[in-house]
């Protein structure tokens, strides 16, 4: 058994990365991949954690993320689609229209 | 024992340097397929921490339906990568040392402050198992089930409403 410290290294590592990709990308299509990264590096904590103490309510609390990440994922992806209808410009540097 | 670790190290390795070829890859299709194979060696981390149930929604969930959605969208919007602009030249840099801090921050907390147990005790024959998590789905978690498919029909309702054509266009 590889020692939890080492999931949860990873896990840190990979949610790093989750954010690094959200704050210097301009490509909401990809800062949206870099916040499922994200989730999903939580989601790998939650399941080394429920693994070290043999109680299953990480795991359940991780199928609900999913849910709820795929839900997060439709309405995101949609307003990206109208965004660019109205726009036909995705770069979020572009996206300043409520300014006064 | 070792090869458990090597299994480990290897897939560490391989998820690692497929969530950098995200964040640096120009071409938003590569960034969606690096992701594919990243979160593929995720649910293999799950069947390695007896989560049997939890690898396969992850491959089917994530790496099915959602990155499919994912790549229907960067075709319908054009794969062509975003021409460069410079509108914070200072943000870059900043980005960087904030993740750098971000990260020794996390890794310091998680692992140097708190210490699970060493021992890991042995799972038992059914932790993790279909049959345990529909147990405790169907019993103890039952109202956040319902809750949950309310959610995915409000953002089942919420994607048709705001990709609809109004009738004047």
């Amino acid at each position: 058994m590889v020692p939890v410290t080492y999931y949860i290294t990873l896990s840190a590592v990979l949610f790093t990365i989750g954010a690094l990709g959200v704050l210097i990308r301009r490509n909401p299509l990809i800062m949206f991949m870099s916040i499922e990264l994200m989730l999903n590096a939580a989601n790998l904590a939650f399941v080394a954690f429920t693994r070290t103490f043999t109680v299953l309510n990480g795991q359940i609390f991780v199928f609900f993320i999913i849910a709820v990440a795929a839900a997060e994922v439709a309405v995101g992806l949609a307003l990206i689609v109208a965004i660019f209808r109205t726009r036909h410009s995705i770069n979020v540097d572009e996206m300043n229209f409520l300014k006064g | 024992m070792t090869v458990e670790l090597l299994l480990f190290l290897a897939l560490a390795a391989v998820a690692i340097a497929t969530a950098l070829g995200m964040l640096i890859s120009r071409n938003a299709v590569y960034s969606a397929l690096f992701l594919v194979l990243n979160l593929a060696t995720v649910a293999v981390f799950y069947l390695l921490l007896s989560a049997p149930f939890i690898a396969m929604a992850q491959i089917t969930v994530y790496a099915g339906a959602i990155m499919v959605l994912f790549l229907f969208v960067i075709m319908l919007l054009g794969a062509e990568s975003l021409r460069p602009s410079n509108a914070m030249p200072w943000q870059r840099p900043l980005a960087l040392l904030l993740a750098l801090v971000l990260g020794a921050e996390s890794i310091y907390l998680l692992v140097f402050r708190e210490r699970p147990q060493a021992q890991v005790l042995p799972a038992e024959e059914l932790f993790g198992s279909s049959e345990a998590i529909g147990t405790a789905l169907f019993n103890q978690y039952l109202l956040p089930f319902e809750v949950t498919s309310v959610v995915l029909l409000v953002a089942m309702v919420g994607a048709i409403v705001l990709t609809r054509r109004e009738k004047g266009e």
